[in-house]
């Protein structure tokens, strides 16, 4: 019991990432009709506003340690902390949520740059094209990356008060041993909201309801004259906040790297196949199944009867998938059949 | 149909539905060997349906339809060509990056090998035979001086003649065109119609969708009319002429 | 027009066949002529040229290509290290291996078409690599690569003596290393481009252009598709194997990281750089990101002061600022800008653009003859050179 519980906690984060992304994904596809395979790029960026968030927010003064008496010893101290004492201190331990107010507007920059500089004019190419034209754009994002931010991890923290293990084994009335990170499950908890609002959007806003119409039928939304250039630049935006904050938030967990987008996509991609191209609940769902069944795939009493199973796992689910039920878990009829 | 033992195209009880609408119900169809077949009806009355359940795209409820002693219901499209059922559709079907030469060469390909044969150390220009079969529906079609012509740079009336040459070139049983002349202008309209009669006197069957009244009135020895999914009237194109109910389904005696 | 074209074909492959002998020659003035290089154009040109068949015929685009190419790699290894250093098994032997995995992964991915279908091969190849790094260690020798040792048995060849290093493949006693393996390498593209060639202008491949052109239609024509895609999926399959095998010739060791997606991304790259669907465009796009990737690679800062020497010290420096991030390290900033560039302006590759330039100088625009080459956007027919 314990340990499937841990195995559901474990594989939660990972698939609230997945779903976070596969939901643009398909944001992108089924409104736009777009295959982005520069979808994880966005993710990676959004890790690199946290972390440039931070870096601002350190930026520091370079001053005489007088503790150290021996030599000439220097340590740095950040300005905010030499104005505002503790108050500073406490910003810059809160980088990573604050991050968020400057993740939003700067992902809705990259969002409205990329599919009116690049995009918008392969909506009437072939989905090959599409492919590696995206795929052509994330390498070039990710070499200017690499080029400003060096190629190695960048260690990134949560606040000090969420640092630590939450006792859930104790909250279920389990052991008080097992603890599961805090950060985690406020990652988890964060995207549910997340997904929550972009559904909000899409139920409740004459945009979402467009977009909504847009995915059934894009033609026909066409025909009726609204402007769907614009609506188009509104989705693909939305898109890639939703990628972005997925990616800021992700950072105390896995140190963003440039190329950490990229290994993301892949899987992303087949977890919108999976959960049936086109379909936003279909992609949230089968983010954190995939993202779960992963972590199970991953447990040594799995692993001893077929080895190798956890690094295979998602991709084997995705073939199954596509060949009994091609539409996906929640495709409908008639979306990308062929 | 007193002599049965030269229909070509047999439809019986064919049903088809779709969610809850009824497209097709209870289709009966013989088709004589040698004859032109119109099927004639308004909009939305299942003529697509009918022929879309003819070549294997749609599965029919129930019902089925034989080409001669071939039942041709739950079979892939492909095997009912190679049984010697050709389709014209009603937006031109060819292949628009090759040339006319290599769109007519493929049915013909398709004719004498088979639905599939591995041949990659064949050469295609040395097979001089196929070649001169292929130019020959060209030339059949006044298509020859343009067979090394791209086909995408044809008219949409051109296209339709190189549709046209794609199916002739297999000399099918049978001959299914969808609406061959809509959207194009009298002129066209009348060179296929001349085409389509010269075909006629070939003897190949057809069955023809058609709005153009016009059209139907040139070519058909038979014809049967479609509405909401059920044929209401069948005959000579005399008889659907006078047919009250045809009129008051459809024709709205005006066009007449 | 049979004759001519026929005769068009014996000396575009007499042409081709003479260029990529004459390499070591043509390409000294350009410092590109030593072994190590000429060898990745050739195996390159092989993976790219057999690619084609599948993406440039068909138009199925595969991102699992990189698979096979590592299956060859392994096998050809495994055949140095158990039966013998003579490379003609290994070729074998990795190329049919290559051509069976091809053949199921082909049979299951080849059920879905379009999106479906790259994704597919995507995944297959994601398995592979992740198997290779994996649990497949005791075959693959995971991240530290396979590589050949003093213990392997290779029981065809006679035991080696004593303190002898590690052998070097060989071709019945002629070792490949260097120039020869270049010319090994060479023999093998020239023959691959043949038969090539040879599919390009037979039936078979006129059907696999026309099921680019409209699968739809050919179902209606009375062709089962499904067979002629599979079989050139195992074409090009074997092809990537082959190319496989001659890596591990020219250097026998084989890694996990050959068989990654990005790799498969290369391969395609090279494709749609040359003309996708033309016959020597390929192996054009190869010999170019093969070449540019080696000079890219090499230059650096100090590098490329040196070549702006002759401007003004301001200019010098501006471009050299402007430079300095696609070379060297920054190659790959390179390829993704190319990548798009291409895609944008050029989809059909540097053979269309080579077509349109050379109608330009003919100014001889009101003859649509079916001849010229690309005379539409990346056309696939076979009838082009």
């Amino acid at each position: 019991m314990e340990a499937i519980l841990i195995q559901i906690l474990n594989g939660l984060d990972k698939g609230a990432a997945y779903a976070l992304i596969a939901l643009g994904l398909t944001l992108a596809f089924g409104t736009l009709g777009i295959v982005n395979f520069a979808h994880g790029v966005l993710f990676m960026l959004g890790a690199f506003c946290a972390v440039s968030v931070n870096k601002i927010l350190t930026i520091s003064h370079k001053i005489k340690d007088e503790s150290v008496t021996l030599f000439d010893a220097y340590k740095e101290i950040p300005y905010l902390e030499i104005w505002w004492g503790d108050t500073g201190t406490m910003i810059i331990d809160y980088s990573v949520p604050i991050s968020i107010i400057f993740t939003i507007p700067t992902m809705i920059l990259i969002g409205i740059a990329m599919e009116r500089g690049l995009i918008r004019f392969f909506y009437k190419r072939t989905h090959a094209e599409q492919i590696l034209v995206t795929f052509g754009l994330a390498i070039v994002v990710q070499e200017v990356i690499k080029h400003f931010f060096g190629a190695n991890p960048i260690p990134m923290s949560a606040p000090e008060i969420v640092s630590g293990s939450a006792p859930v084994g104790a909250l279920f009335g389990l052991s008080d041993s097992m603890v599961y990170p805090w950060w985690r499950l406020i990652y988890s908890l964060f995207s549910v909201i997340v997904i929550g609002g972009v559904f909000a959007f899409l139920q409740y806003t004459t945009y979402g309801m467009v977009v909504r119409a847009g995915m059934a039928d894009r033609d026909t939304v066409g025909l009726l004259g609204i402007n769907i250039q614009r609506r188009f630049t509104i989705v693909f935006a939305l898109a890639a906040v939703v990628a972005g904050l997925a990616g800021a938030m992700y950072t105390p967990i896995v140190g963003p790297d440039y190329h950490m987008g990229m290994e993301l996509l892949v899987l992303s991609f087949v977890v919108v196949v999976v959960g049936g191209m086109g379909s936003l609940p279909g992609a949230v769902a089968a983010g954190f199944l995939l993202g779960i069944l992963e972590s199970f795939a991953s447990m040594n009493e799995v692993k001893q009867i077929i080895p190798g199973i956890d690094q295979i796992i998602i991709y084997l689910v995705a073939v199954v998938i596509l060949l009994v039920r091609p539409r996906g878990l929640m495709g409908r009829k008639g979306v990308m059949e062929d | 149909m007193e002599n049965v033992s030269n229909i070509v195209l047999n439809v019986t009880g064919v049903e088809k539905t779709f969610g809850g609408l009824q497209a097709l119900s209870n289709i009966n169809l013989q088709i004589e060997e040698g004859k032109t077949h119109a099927i004639i009806g308004p909009n939305g009355a299942g003529k697509s349906t009918l022929l879309n359940v003819c070549v294997g795209r749609l599965a029919p409820d129930s019902g089925t339809v034989m080409l001669g002693d071939e039942t041709l219901t739950g079979k892939m499209p492909y095997e009912i060509n190679q049984l010697g059922v050709a389709r014209v559709f009603q937006t031109p079907e060819i292949f628009p990056e090759l040339t006319l030469m290599e769109n007519v060469l493929i049915p013909a390909l398709a004719k004498r090998d088979g639905q599939f044969k591995f041949n990659p150390f064949k050469s295609l220009l040395g097979d001089k035979k196929i070649h001169d079969e292929a130019m020959s529906v060209l030339e059949d079609l006044g298509l020859q001086d343009q067979a090394q012509r791209n086909a995408a740079s044809m008219s949409r009336g051109d296209k339709r003649r190189v549709e046209l040459a794609m199916c002739l070139v297999q000399s099918p049983k049978l001959l299914l065109l969808d609406e061959p002349t809509a959207g194009m202008s009298r002129h066209d309209t009348n060179q296929t119609i001349e085409i389509l009669q010269q075909i006629k006197k070939r003897g190949m069957t057809k069955v023809i969708i058609e709005h153009d009244m016009h059209v139907v009135f040139s070519l058909a020895d038979h014809v049967s009319v479609l509405a909401q999914g059920a044929i209401i009237a069948e005959g000579t194109p005399e008889e659907i002429r006078g047919n009250p109910k045809v009129q008051e389904a459809y024709l709205g005696g005006a066009h007449l | 027009m049979n004759n001519k074209t026929t005769q068009k074909d014996l000396f575009l492959m007499l042409a081709f066949a003479a260029v990529i002998f004459a390499m070591p020659i043509w390409l000294e003035p350009i410092g590109a002529s030593y072994p190590d290089l000429m060898q990745k154009f050739a195996i390159f040109g092989i993976f790219a040229i057999g690619f084609n068949i599948l993406f440039g015929l068909t138009g199925y685009l595969s991102f699992g290509h990189a698979a096979f190419l590592g299956i060859g790699s392994y096998t050809a290894v495994w055949s140095f290290k158990l039966l013998t250093m003579n490379v003609i098994p290994g070729l074998i032997f990795g190329t049919l291996l290559a051509g069976v995995f091809a053949l199921a992964i082909g049979f299951i991915c080849l059920r879905r078409s379009g999106i479906y279908f790259s994704i597919l091969t995507l995944a297959f190849a994601q398995m592979s690599y992740n198997l290779a790094y994996s649990v497949l260690t005791p075959i693959t020798n995971g991240e530290t690569a396979l590589q050949l040792t003093l213990q392997d048995p290779r029981i065809l060849d006679d035991a080696p003596l004593s303190g002898a290093g590690l052998p070097s493949t060989e071709l019945f006693g002629v070792s490949m290393s260097g120039l020869p393996g270049f010319y090994f390498c060479a023999v093998v593209l020239i023959i691959a481009f043949y038969v090539s060639l040879k599919i390009f202008r037979s039936p078979f491949g006129l059907k696999l252009a026309a099921i680019k052109s409209n699968q739809n239609r050919m179902g209606y024509t009375g062709f089962n598709t499904r067979p002629y895609l599979l079989a050139a999926f195992v074409i090009s399959g074997m092809y990537a194997g082959l190319a496989g095998t001659l890596m591990a010739v020219t250097d026998p060791l084989a890694g996990a990281e050959r068989m990654q997606w990005t790799a498969s991304g290369e391969v395609v790259l090279m494709t749609i750089l040359g003309g996708l669907g033309t016959l020597i465009g390929p192996m054009i796009g190869a010999g170019l990101i093969k070449y540019f990737e080696n000079i890219f690679s090499a230059f650096n800062e100090n590098v490329l002061h040196e070549i702006f020497s002759f401007l003004p010290e301001i200019l010098e420096n501006l471009m050299v600022f402007i430079i300095n991030p696609f070379v060297g390290k920054g190659w790959h900033l390179t390829l993704g800008a190319l990548f798009m560039v291409i895609v944008i302006f050029l989809p059909g590759g540097i053979m269309e653009g080579l077509s349109r330039i050379a109608k330009w100088v003919r100014k001889d625009r009101s003859k649509p003859t079916g001849d010229d080459m690309g005379t539409a956007k990346s056309k696939p027919s076979p009838g082009e050179g």
